[in-house]
Order: C-alpha cells, then sequence, then structure tokens
C-alpha cells in the first residue's frame, strides 16, 4: 500500500534510447523503481522506446508501452491509462523535459495526474539558468559569476567584462550537448551560436571558467517530511573542465578533509531542501584546491548516471528509495535492502574505493576528436571496486577492453620523451596512459605533472606507486615479496607476464603456488557494521580475511557484457540478467561476474551472488577457484563473454552451451568455410589475406567493390566497403593491423536485401522466433538499419531457404543455445553473411515482439535441456498480425567530426521500437521515436553518388507528388529534373561558399537526401552537407532503402491518425508469461 | 617493521608497525571515511585502540586546526593503508609523522574490515599491538594489562579557563561553565559561535565551585569511559540539576542520566562513525549525526523519571536524547558538534542558548 493513498495507478517515464550521455543506467533506475512501486500493490504504467530494456519486460510493469517518448503519444497513453500520479525523475533528462511539456501543455491537469518526485518548480529551478542562480543566491550558496544570452552580443558583452576563460552551456540539454571553454572571443561565438541552437529554450549560460579545481558530486536524497541524506560523495580524478561523464570518478572523495567534505555536503543538503525535491539529487561542485572556496556547478533535480554509480559504490538503492518516497514513504520507513535490519535513512560508509572509468568510441570513430571537454564523449563507462585506489584503477583500465591491461599503450613506446611530455598537455581519453608514461620514463615529476594537467597529487602519486612496482618487475627477481607488492599495486598476471617476459598463465601459477590469492570482500553499505544479507562482492589482494562464504548448492556463472560502447549495448545485459533469472528458476545458484555499474545485471538482488570485477580470464578465473561452479555461461555477454570461453576451458573450466570449438568453427573464416560446404550453404566469395599483395590479387578475382574487414569483429569494426585498388591499399595500410595472426577477410559485396534470424537450438532442433528483414540493404551494418519484424518483401521461397539454412548451420555447428544469422538476398538466392553461435543485439526486441522467452529458452537448453522437453516445437514461429520496427538511434550531435553517412562500421549507439497493425504507422514509431523530425511539407535537398542518381529520380518523383520542393546538387538536379521533375540547382560545397551549408543553417532544408560519393572534393563537401544536418537538427538519409522508407511513412501519414497507442500486452496478449 | 593486533580472544591480525611502541587497550571501530585527527584527539578515544573502516588513511596530512583537544589521549591505532604523501592544501605534516610526534603505537596495513567484522560479531575486546615476533610472554604481559578505568581524569583540563564569544562580549552574551569531562573543541566553539562565554572547568569541580561562577548554564561534556566510573561527576550533576539549564552531550548525557537515578549500559560494540540516524521523536525528523559511545542510557530506567526520549537511534532504537519534563535541561548522546561528521546537528546549541537568560 502506498503511503499516498489516492495513488492506485502510477505512470513511469523511462528514457528511451540509449545515446551519449543518457545509458544503460536508466534501465536499471527504471526497473528498480517500477518493482518497488508493484510491490507497493501498484498497478504501474511504463512508456518506453527501447525495446533491448529489462524495463520493457511485461513482468516489470503491468503496462508497458514500447511507444515514442514524444507529448503526443504520452497524452494519448494518458488519456487511456487514466494514471493518478507520474514519476519522471528516473528517465533522464528526457524523462524530465516530457514531464516538463506535459505539464505546460495541461495534459497533466486535465487528467488530473500529480507529478510524483521531484516538483515542476524544482526542474525549473534547476534546468533554467537564471532561476538556478537567483535559487543559489537566495540560498547563500556560491555560483560561478554568470549570464544568460539569447544572443552573441550580449556573451561577447559579458566576456569584455569578465574576461577569459569562459564555459559556455546551453540550458535544457543533456550529457551538455553543445557547451564549451572558450579562451578567446572567436571560441566564444563559435560555441555559443551552436549552444542556442541546442538548447531547448534558446538560451546559453556563459560564466566564469573554474577549471582546474576539484570537481566534487553529492548524491542526496530527500523525502516529503524533510529528512536528508547524503548517499555517496564522489571526487573527480579530472578537474573541472571535463564533462563529469567523462571523467574517471572515485567514490568516496579521497583528497577532501571533514570540513571539506561535510561544507559541501551541507551546501547539497540546503540546495535539495530548498528545491523540495522528494527523491534523488545530485549536485556538482567546483572546490579550489588551494582554499575552502567552492561554487556548485550544476545540480540534477532526478536520478541521474552519478545516482546509478553511487548506487552500485555504495550498495544503496537510490532509484527503489526513490520510489518509494515518491509515493509518500519517509526514508526512516524504508527497510535498507542490504542488511535487510536498517533503515534507508542513514548514510552509507565505504570501506574501500571505487573507480568509474569512462569508455569512449574512439575505437570505432577513429578519426573523430579526442580532446574531453564539456560535451560528454563516453558510451558507457565500468567500475572497479578495490581496498586501494591501486588495484581500483587498473581492475578498472582492465575492464575496459580496449586491448590495455595497465597504464601502458604499446603505441607510447614509439614516442619519443617530446612527445610523452607534449601529450601531457592535452587533455584526451589517453591522458591517464600519457601521464604513466611520462612517470614510467621519469621524465616528469608529479609535481610538474600536477602544474600541468591540475589533476591532483593524491592521484599522480598513485600511479607514480604503480610505475615504481611495474620499475622493480623489470629489474629484481620475482620473489614472494615482489610479487605481493605486485599485485597490492593491482597489477594483473598478465602485466607481471608482460613486464618479467612470461606468460599470464606462468604467473599465475607462481602465484597460486606462492599462495598470493585474493581475497573477496562484500559491498554492504555500513563498512561491517552490520551483517548484510546482501551476496554483493569485490576482490583484493590487500587483505588477510576472505568472507565470501561458498555454498553446496548448484551452481553457475554467468558472464555479462561491460561496459556499453558501439556494437555492444544494453541488449546483452538484458540476455544477461534473463540468464540468470532462468538459471534461478531452475534452482541453480546464479553468479553473474560483470563491471557495468550502468545495468540491471549488476543490480544487488539480480543474481544469488554478484562479483562486480572485470571479465578477463585472471579475474573470472580466480572467482571461479572460489566458487567452484559447475561451468560458465558465456552466451548472453556479448563479444566480451565469448572472447573468454577459450581460455576459460583452456583452464579447465566447463563452458555450457555450444562449444568452444563450435564457436571457433563459427568465428574462424577457413573453418566456418568447411561448415558452408558441408552444409552447402552459399556465401559471398571471399578470401582470407595476411599481406597486402594477396589482399589485391583476391580483390581482383572477386571483382570490386569488395568489403574488407578484419577477422574476429563485433559490431562491423573497421570494416568497409572498397571500390578499387587505391582505396584498397589505403585500407590495409590505415585501418587495420594485418598480421599471420589476424587476417583480413574480402569478401564480394553484395547489393542485396539483409535478412536476420535469431534461433534456439539444441543441436538437433531449431527453434526461431521470427525473422527480421532490414529496409537498408546490405553494406549498411545489421545494428545500424532498421529491421522490421516480420519480414514484408520475402517470399516464401526465401523464407523457407531461410529457416532450413538456419537449421543447416545449428545442427553442423552443434549450436546449444542461441545463434544469430545474417543473410544477404540477392536475385532471389539466399547467402550467408555471418554466424553468431550467441545472443544477439535483436533477441530482446524479438523476444518482445514474438512473446518467445529466448533466453530463458536457451540457457535452459545450455544447461543440458532440449527443446522437446520444453514443450517447443522446432521451426519458424507463425508471423503475428503486427508489425515491429526497429531503429537505429545515432549520437552524432555529441561526436564532432564523425561522418554520419550508414556503412559496414557500425555507429548507433541505441535503438528504439515501433509495434502497430499498420506497417507504416510502426515505422513512423520508430523514425519519430529514434527523434527524427519528419517534415511534413517544405524543402528537400538530393545530392547522391553517380551509381544512386538512376534510382533516385523515381524517389524525387515520389517526394515532389507529395509536394515537396526540390533543390539538388547540379549533377543530381539534371538526373531530376530528366523525368520531368523541378529541381532547383545549388552550389557545391566547395564550388560556391558553402551555398548549402548557408540553406541547412538557415533553415530553408526540412530533409537532406544524401549517398557517399567518392572523390577528393564531393568525398568532403559530402561530409560538411552531413555534418550540417546534424548540428542544425535536420534529418539527413544517407541510403536510399531509407528514404523509400521514409516516403511511405508521409504518403500514409496523409491518410490515417499517427498517434496510436497499445500496451505490449495488448499486441502479444501475454502478462506475466514473459518473466 | 611486521606487527600485528591480538584481541583477547586469541584472534590476530598482521600489519606493519609505524614505530616500535606497543599498546593495549580496548579495540573499537569507527566507520567515518574522513576525519582521522579529529578522531585520535577526541579524548572520548583515551586509552582505546582505535581502527578505522575506511582503508585510506591520511591522505589529506595533518594539521592544527583539525585538533579537538590539546593532544591525543587514543593507546593506538589501527589502519589500513597509511598514506605516505598526502595532499591537502591545509596539511601541515603527515598523518605519519603526527602519529610519531604524538607517540601514538599505529599498526597499518591491516585488514580493518576483518578487526571490524570480529568486533561487531564478539563485541567490543581487548587488544595488543605488538611486533610479530614478540615473545608469547610479553604477549600475555601486556594482554593483562588492565583496561584503564580513571580515563575522565585523565583527559580532564588542569586548570579551569575561560574563552571569550565569537564576536563581541557584550552584557547579553551568556556565561556557560563547561564541565570538561574530556570535552572536544568544537562543542566550545559551537557555544561561541551561538554568543556564548565560556568558563572551561575540570571534570572534579564541584556543583558550590560551579555555581560560584554564577553561571547561566552548564554544559556537561562529552568523554571518555563509562560513566559508572565516575560518581564524583554524578554527585556534582546531582546538586546542579534544579540550579541552572544544563545541556549534556555524550558522556555528560550519560550522567545526566545517572544523576536523575536512570541506569546506563555497555552496548555490544558501540556506536561510532559519522553517519549515526537518529530521529526526533517530538517532529519525526530524522538527523545524521556524528556518534561515539560504548554505553548507552537504559530507556527502561527512565520510565518513572520525569524524562522524556526525544531522541532514538533509527538503526537499534537505543536512546540518543532526552529532555527533563518541567526543568530547562536537555541531553543527547551523540555529537552536534560534529567534527568529525555531518553537521545537521548544530542546531542544539541554539537550543540551548535559547534556554539562558542573562542573569536568571
Amino acid at each position: 500500500m502506498p503511503k499516498k493513498e489516492n495513488l492506485k495507478k502510477v505512470m513511469v517515464i523511462g528514457s528511451g534510447p540509449i545515446i551519449i550521455g543518457q545509458a544503460a543506467e536508466f534501465d536499471y533506475a527504471g526497473s528498480q523503481a517500477c518493482r518497488a512501486l508493484k510491490e507497493e500493490g501498484l498497478t504501474v504504467v511504463l512508456v518506453n522506446s527501447n525495446p533491448a530494456t529489462i524495463m520493457t519486460d511485461t513482468h516489470i510493469a503491468d503496462r508497458v508501452y514500447i511507444e515514442p517518448l514524444t507529448v503526443d503519444f504520452l497524452t494519448a497513453i494518458i488519456a487511456k491509462e487514466k494514471p493518478d500520479g507520474l514519476l519522471a525523475t528516473l528517465g533522464g533528462q528526457a524523462g524530465l523535459n516530457l514531464a516538463v511539456k506535459l505539464a505546460e501543455r495541461g495534459v497533466l491537469e486535465k487528467y488530473g495526474v500529480e507529478l510524483l518526485g521531484t516538483p515542476l518548480k524544482a526542474i525549473e529551478q534547476a534546468e533554467d539558468r537564471e532561476l538556478f542562480k537567483e535559487t543559489m543566491e537566495k540560498l547563500g550558496e556560491p555560483v560561478p559569476e554568470s549570464t544568460i544570452v539569447e544572443d552573441v552580443e550580449g556573451a561577447v558583452a559579458f566576456a569584455n567584462a569578465i574576461g577569459y576563460p569562459l564555459i559556455v552551456r546551453p540550458a535544457y540539454t543533456m550529457g551538455g550537448t553543445g557547451g564549451g571553454i572558450a579562451d578567446n572571443e572567436e571560441e566564444l561565438i563559435e560555441i555559443v551560436i551552436k549552444g542556442l541552437k541546442y538548447s531547448m529554450i534558446g538560451q546559453v549560460l556563459i560564466e566564469r571558467s573554474v577549471a582546474g579545481w576539484k570537481e566534487i558530486e553529492y548524491e542526496v536524497m530527500r523525502d516529503g517530511h524533510d529528512n536528508c541524506i547524503t548517499v555517496c560523495n564522489m571526487e573527480n580524478f579530472d578537474p573541472v573542465g571535463v564533462h563529469t561523464g567523462d571523467s574517471i570518478v572515485v567514490a568516496p572523495s579521497q583528497t577532501l578533509t571533514d570540513h571539506e567534505y561535510q561544507m559541501l555536503r551541507s551546501a547539497s543538503l540546503r540546495i535539495i531542501r530548498e528545491l523540495g525535491i522528494e527523491g534523488g539529487c545530485n549536485a556538482q561542485y567546483a572546490l579550489d584546491p588551494k582554499s575552502n572556496r567552492y561554487y556548485v556547478i550544476e545540480v540534477n533535480p532526478r536520478v541521474s548516471r552519478s545516482s546509478a554509480l553511487a548506487s552500485k559504490a555504495t550498495g544503496y538503492p537510490i532509484a527503489k528509495v526513490s520510489a518509494k518516497i515518491a509515493v509518500g514513504y519517509t526514508l526512516d520507513e524504508i527497510v535498507n535492502a542490504v542488511t535487510q535490519k536498517t533503515k534507508a535513512c542513514f548514510e552509507p560508509a565505504l570501506d574501500y574505493c571505487v573507480v568509474k572509468f569512462p569508455r569512449w568510441p574512439f575505437d570505432k570513430f577513429v578519426y573523430a576528436d579526442h580532446t574531453l571537454g564539456t560535451q560528454m564523449k563516453a558510451t558507457g563507462e565500468v567500475m572497479s571496486i578495490d581496498r586501494n585506489f591501486e588495484g581500483a584503477i587498473l581492475k578498472a583500465v582492465r575492464s575496459l577492453e580496449i586491448g590495455v591491461h595497465r597504464l601502458h599503450m604499446d603505441k607510447m613506446d614509439a614516442w619519443d620523451d617530446v612527445r610523452v611530455k607534449k601529450n601531457l598537455g592535452k587533455c584526451t581519453d589517453e591522458r591517464i596512459f600519457v601521464i604513466a608514461e611520462a612517470l614510467r620514463r621519469g621524465i616528469a615529476t608529479v609535481e610538474e605533472i600536477y602544474e600541468i594537467t591540475r589533476i591532483d597529487p593524491w592521484f599522480l602519486q598513485k600511479i607514480q606507486n604503480i610505475v615504481v612496482t611495474e620499475n622493480r618487475l623489470k629489474t629484481e627477481e620475482l620473489t614472494p615479496k615482489l610479487m605481493e607488492a605486485a599485485k597490492n599495486a593491482g597489477l594483473a598476471d598478465r602485466s607481471i607476464g608482460e613486464i618479467t617476459g612470461k606468460s599470464a598463465d606462468e604467473i599465475r601459477t607462481l602465484r597460486k603456488t606462492m599462495g598470493i590469492l585474493p581475497k573477496y570482500k562484500m559491498v554492504d553499505t555500513c563498512a561491517a557494521e552490520f551483517a548484510a544479507a546482501t551476496p554483493y562482492y569485490y576482490s583484493t589482494f590487500r587483505a588477510e580475511e576472505d568472507e565470501v562464504e561458498v555454498t553446496k548448492d548448484r551452481k553457475v556463472l554467468v558472464l555479462g557484457s561491460g561496459p556499453i560502447r558501439i556494437g555492444q549495448g544494453v541488449e546483452f545485459d538484458y540476455c544477461s540478467v534473463h540468464s540468470v533469472w532462468a538459471l534461478r528458476e531452475m534452482g541453480i545458484e546464479a553468479i553473474i561476474v560483470n563491471n557495468n555499474p550502468e545495468t540491471v545485471s549488476t543490480d544487488f538482488d539480480i543474481s544469488d551472488r554478484l562479483y562486480f570485477e572485470p571479465l578477463t580470464t585472471e579475474d573470472v578465473l580466480n572467482i571461479i577457484d572460489k566458487e567452484k561452479p559447475e561451468g560458465v555461461i558465456v552466451q548472453f555477454g556479448g563479444q566480451t563473454a565469448i572472447n573468454l570461453a577459450a581460455s576459460l576451458q583452456r583452464a579447465g573450466v566447463k563452458v555450457f552451451g555450444t562449444s568452444v570449438d563450435d564457436i571457433d568453427r563459427a568465428e574462424d573464416r577457413e573453418r566456418f568455410d568447411e561448415v558452408l560446404t558441408q552444409t552447402k550453404i552459399p556465401r559471398p566469395q571471399g578470401i582470407s589475406v595476411t599481406n597486402l599483395a594477396d589482399a589485391i590479387t583476391g580483390a581482383e578475382k572477386i571483382g570490386y567493390p569488395v568489403m574488407v574487414r578484419p577477422s574476429y569483429v563485433l559490431g562491423g569494426r573497421a570494416m568497409e566497403i572498397v571500390y578499387n585498388e587505391e582505396e584498397l591499399r589505403d585500407y590495409m595500410s590505415r585501418a587495420v593491423k594485418v598480421t599471420p595472426d589476424h587476417p583480413v577477410l574480402v569478401d564480394r559485396y553484395m547489393q542485396g536485401t539483409e535478412v536476420e534470424v535469431d534461433g534456439i537450438s539444441d543441436g538437433v532442433d531449431v527453434l526461431i522466433p521470427g525473422i527480421m528483414e532490414h529496409v537498408e540493404r546490405a553494406g549498411v551494418h545489421s545494428g545500424d538499419s532498421i529491421a522490421v519484424y516480420p519480414p514484408q518483401t520475402l517470399s516464401a521461397r526465401v523464407i523457407y531457404t531461410i529457416v532450413d539454412y538456419t537449421k543447416r548451420l545449428a545442427t553442423a555447428l552443434h549450436v546449444k543455445g542461441l545463434l544469430n544469422i545474417q543473410f544477404v538476398v540477392s536475385q532471389g538466392e539466399v547467402y550467408i553473411i555471418e554466424v553468431n553461435p550467441r545472443s544477439s543485439r535483436t533477441v530482446p526486441f524479438l523476444s518482445k515482439v514474438t512473446n518467445v522467452k529466448m533466453v530463458n529458452l536457451a540457457t535452459r537448453i545450455a544447461m543440458g535441456s532440449t527443446l522437446k522437453e520444453l514443450g517447443q516445437h522446432g521451426g519458424l514461429y507463425p508471423a503475428r498480425p503486427y508489425v515491429a520496427v526497429k531503429a537505429p538511434v545515432f549520437s552524432f550531435a555529441k561526436m564532432q567530426d564523425v561522418d554520419i553517412a550508414l556503412g559496414p562500421e557500425m555507429k548507433s549507439t541505441g535503438e528504439v521500437m515501433g509495434i502497430d497493425y499498420h506497417y507504416a504507422r510502426a515505422l513512423y514509431k520508430a523514425i519519430v521515436g529514434a527523434g527524427t523530425q519528419v517534415p511534413t511539407d517544405g524543402c528537400i535537398l538530393f545530392t547522391v553518388a553517380d551509381k544512386d542518381k538512376e534510382e533516385m529520380k523515381q524517389l524525387a518523383k515520389a517526394f515532389a507528388d507529395l509536394g515537396f520542393r526540390l533543390v539538388a546538387t547540379q549533377g543530381t538536379a539534371k538526373a531530376i529534373q530528366s523525368v520531368g521533375i523541378d529541381a532547383d540547382v545549388v552550389g557545391k560545397v566547395h564550388e560556391r561558399s558553402s551555398d548549402i551549408i548557408h540553406m541547412i543553417k538557415t533553415g530553408k532544408i526540412h530533409l537532406v537526401i544524401n549517398t557517399l560519393t567518392q572523390g577528393k572534393h564531393s568525398a568532403k563537401d559530402g561530409f560538411r552537407i552531413r555534418r550540417a544536418t546534424v548540428e542544425h537538427g535536420i534529418p539527413c538519409l544517407t541510403s536510399l532503402d531509407t528514404a523509400w522508407e521514409v516516403l511511405g511513412v508521409l504518403s500514409f501519414m496523409r491518410e490515417r491518425r499517427l498517434v496510436y497507442s497499445l500496451a505490449i500486452q495488448d499486441y502479444v496478449g501475454g502478462g506475466d508469461d514473459l518473466a | 617493521m611486521k606487527g600485528k593486533l591480538i584481541l583477547e580472544d586469541g584472534s590476530s591480525f598482521t600489519g606493519t608497525l609505524l614505530t616500535e611502541a606497543t599498546a593495549t587497550g580496548e579495540v573499537v571501530f569507527n566507520t567515518g571515511m574522513t576525519g582521522y585527527q579529529e578522531i585520535l584527539t577526541d579524548p572520548s578515544y583515551c586509552s582505546q585502540l582505535v581502527t578505522l573502516t575506511f582503508p585510506l588513511v591520511g591522505n589529506y596530512g595533518a594539521a592544527k586546526n583539525f585538533m579537538q583537544s590539546r593532544r591525543s589521549f587514543v593507546n593506538g591505532f589501527i589502519i589500513g593503508e597509511l598514506c605516505a604523501k598526502e595532499s591537502n592544501w591545509q596539511a601541515e605534516e603527515s598523518l605519519g609523522d603526527f602519529l610519531r610526534e604524538e607517540n601514538i603505537p599505529c599498526l597499518y596495513n591491516v585488514d580493518t574490515r576483518a578487526v571490524t567484522r570480529k568486533i561487531r560479531a564478539a563485541g567490543t575486546m581487548k587488544g595488543i599491538i605488538v611486533a610479530d615476533d614478540t615473545p608469547q610472554a610479553k604477549i600475555n604481559e601486556l594482554m593483562s594489562v588492565p583496561i584503564k578505568t580513571d580515563v575522565v581524569r585523565a583527559v580532564t583540563v588542569e586548570k579551569s579557563y575561560n574563552l571569550p564569544p565569537l564576536g563581541e562580549t557584550t552584557a547579553e552574551s551568556p556565561h556557560v561553565v563547561c564541565l570538561d569531562f574530556g570535552v572536544k573543541g568544537h562543542i566550545l566553539r559551537g557555544l561561541q559561535e551561538v554568543g556564548c562565554r565560556l568558563t572551561v572547568v575540570p571534570a572534579f569541580t564541584t556543583a558550590e565551585e560551579i555555581l560560584a561562577l554564577e553561571p547561566d548554564g552548564i554544559l556537561l561534556s562529552n568523554g571518555p569511559g563509562d560513566p559508572k566510573d565516575v560518581p564524583e561527576a554524578v554527585e556534582t550533576v546531582k546538586n546542579l540539576l534544579d540550579k541552572k539549564p544544563i545541556f549534556g552531550i555524550c558522556l555528560g548525557h550519560q550522567l545526566l542520566a545517572l544523576a536523575m537515578g536512570a541506569d546506563t549500559y555497555k552496548l555490544k560494540f558501540g556506536h561510532r562513525g559519522s553517519n549515526q540516524p537518529v530521529k526526533d521523536l517530538r517532529t519525526g525528523r530524522v538527523y545524521i549525526s556524528s556518534q561515539n559511545h560504548g554505553y548507552a542510557v537504559d530507556e527502561k530506567s527512565l520510565q518513572n523519571l520525569p524524562l522524556e526520549v526525544t531522541h532514538i537511534s533509527v538503526n537499534d532504537g537505543t536512546v540518543e536524547g532526552m529532555r527533563h519534563q518541567e526543568l530547562p535541561i536537555f541531553s543527547v548522546q551523540y555529537h552536534p558538534e560534529a567534527s568529525p561528521g555531518p553537521d545537521d546537528n548544530n542546531y542544539l546549541f541554539a537550543e540551548f542558548r535559547a534556554m539562558l537568560k542573562r542573569g536568571a
């Protein structure tokens, strides 16, 4: 029973697709909140457009709407569901912004919906800079001198009065979009123009920069009775100037005196009280490293990314407690779920050091600007726990999966001292590695590095400690004492091996003989003051006692998927969580290992045991040594987990599900060719090469264009389509490191329809819940394509063939669990592109729309069951009468210098789903849900490659028929005019001083259709046009296939109502059985 | 040098000794994440071996500014990592240097979580800090050193002294006599901040002597040990009860209870930390408090007394504050002056101030 007795039904808004600045943390927060509300007997209505989430499972909320997060759709859902309350503080900035709009439009008032948690006024006070400043000034809390401007002139005038550096932040955005630090007038003008564009209300704040000060955050909770607590504070490794989402962060603060700690804590309490927030809130401060002066930088009146981090860092479930508070409970009435004895009204005491490390997408966006500033660029993060900073930072580093396992990057070995020193001054994703390198070489002292970077000497000293230990390993004999010192300094066996010239296995064996083993400690919110009930553990070498008691029950380890990155998103966490649930249903103790604080899988009450540890062979084997599970499940943790399978098996660990050898048969090019020969399945012709010469001959034999990529990839990393030898040479020298161990694959590029299948196999039968057809033709990465369930254009024969091939492959590969296959259908023939004998990105989507418990079945099969035993027949499930469309979502606005053109390299960060009985409306929902502003009239710019001109003509005509005005570059215009359609000619970018760009900037163009062109000028022009559309928020379609579908939607929009919502439960007829 | 902490139940924890000094004392743990120097110099820890659950200690060094009394009275310090290179603008020296200067035996590189878990399960215990190779005979000898009971006498000020209010002394500035049972500097500061003029007197000053100072109110300070070990102080408080407004803090609160005829008892492992939730029963509000107490007032013993329980611990329901039903007398078990810890309860000094009428 909620304390607020008027509440019977509460609506929760999710945060939508994963984008930079808004990642999986809101799935974690939202799921926890929905469960907390259901516990109170409330009917929960959830709206979220992101199907890859746990929160959109039908057992998390009573009514789940996977619909676009727009005011129109939310209004329709509110009208239909008539909730008593709305909880918007768990859906990130997206949720909060929607709540504001719903209130402004009078929707909440009209339907009598109470806004729970944060009052509207508080949202405004925290978000509107002028109001924020006023509020803080009233409280006596210092804020940096600042002004709000709505034009460039105002900004310059303020700068003339105050001086530089200045920081620019747009009002009402997320992830710091469009902000920056200006050191001079020119920079100021540029940043302000962009900021004005991004602000929802056309305002930017300009303020004195306190760059270089310590950045400190507090997570605060308040209930309706005005009780306040701080959950935790956090100190940024990087000083003010780097977005907190891009900063390495430690919890609790390490360099603050008690006085400083309490001073900022008290300020946080005053702020949350003044704002009147009921729930969680985050306050960020700049603290002068040389005095007690501080400034309040920012307040988030909601659950945030930092809240997720604070929850995992302390064990305190902020989202759950926020939800309980929102429905009327006070902090002292809510039980501390971790101890089960004490109450939520206390402040967690940590007895360990937590480090958060951001995961940036620079491995995908090689050419993007690596500089870190006020605009967040990370897609995800990892967290680590240890008893000292050295251990925690190195655990974090090896959790990143960026090819490093200590504070050392191979490439820097080739740098001379001058270059290392120079790079100390560059604030990029690699700075901590540069710092370690400088210390390693002894070319800069801690003090000198502090002067350059303003990173507190305390942190630098810790890096120094690690480096000193590394240097000892180089020169001294590896005695037990030194081994102990190395492990105390956090170095992995692999790192010790690398430095001492031994293998990781050798070090591991040696270390175990020396009796140097990790100990496991518990995260219990109270520093052991009370006995805790929650099995949430971390390892440390700096301890005597291991407090983890191993049970005698049957148990299985599930490997998680690590940080959110492009190519491996929240989908894999969804799968890991469902696998854990399946094991628990089977009465098997489920142990999860993961390092991502944003996820549901690392919530303390999901698994029987949670080990918050890096996903490396050593770290996982240590847990296995401790727990002695029957085996591990690797197929749900994406490539992260699959990559560990072989080494775990070598160490004698049982891998449940598809065997390691069969995984290799699917992933190894040559072995897979054998499988295809044996099963008589055709694939696009291709070869595997280990040097440039072979690549050139091979490509010629196959015929250009060819698709080139390194073997063993995820998310199409470094995959390109090349059209001639020159491009091939360029690719081979630039994009890949080709060695005999790392061959490059050269395949014929087939321009056909791409089809994706997820199946569950027991090695004999295969269950295919559904087939997905991609809108974009092959060549666009499957993760960036719009996928449609069920297929709309495939013939019965093609579908039959696909099912047949799937079955052949599953049996040939002895798949025990999930498999994902991508096909290309060209001229009626089906070819295979690739097989992944594991869960895929589409599993949550397909599970939801078909109502098949895919991961649950796959887990049971991996554990030895068969489809028959599970009451399932093999074969393809009949297609449902509705259509579901999965559309990619990109974060291009956050990443400058990234080309938005779609290609074989995956670029999207998230996805949305549109579902409807009408295909066009499902597509409309997906497109709108993805944030695309589909224009209903206006002007379309066409500029396409020669190869696309023929096809484009019909498209242009169709758009013109709908009443759009067309403009085009000369060649394209000529093609359009050839079919009798008017098209105004605009100059190419390099021809006439940015004519097109100017039209985009001034809002004269409402949609751009642009395909990738070759050639120096046009390639550059195209890039500039595409970037301009991003900066100015205009949709740009880089595939004609997408454009055709948009055309379909536009035609459909003329005839029918667009806003129509049904809950997933209405579509699939399901209830609780998806659990 | 390798060293170890041995508890009276025989369990032992290894670490590194900062100096060669050995120590005996009651082992208690504090869960605060900051404020190690304030803890070390809080006289209430007199004779104890203090362990900190937070493993990284000394990060911001040591400075005079953080002192809560003229020196440290702890018998030993047991911690995880001892920071070799501190970093903070206020730091005047490293914590290691401070410990050496104060002659505090320190065992570091200890798994203090293991120590804490032990004490949590078995209750507060006696322990010793010794070098790793200490012979058993010496261990036995150290272990048999009795726990000191005259701790208040050890920490109280020898001679009384005066402190002006912060800001100007005026005719309105009330005069508070503070009985120093081991008072923390910030308690005095808290009173000064609300405009009180202070006379700090030794713990064993009699009621007559106190009243002769013509105070407007009396503060019973915090301090170490079992309140029943200072019956003289209980007598003194008895004689002050209906004379002047009284504010008791921590040991002062317990002495007040005993003086009123209530009882105190020893807690299994005490409350020591900066995160202790306390509920004000009159308003239902919860405040986070700094606490350091091994004894508590027995709630049942208050039943027939004119005392009302005003605050309880949210964690275990023990008495954390009480008020006289008729007289201007109140007390709290926790530390409104914080230092270390949260400032939530600073308002209590103002409440006390409001009770004081100049010349009344």
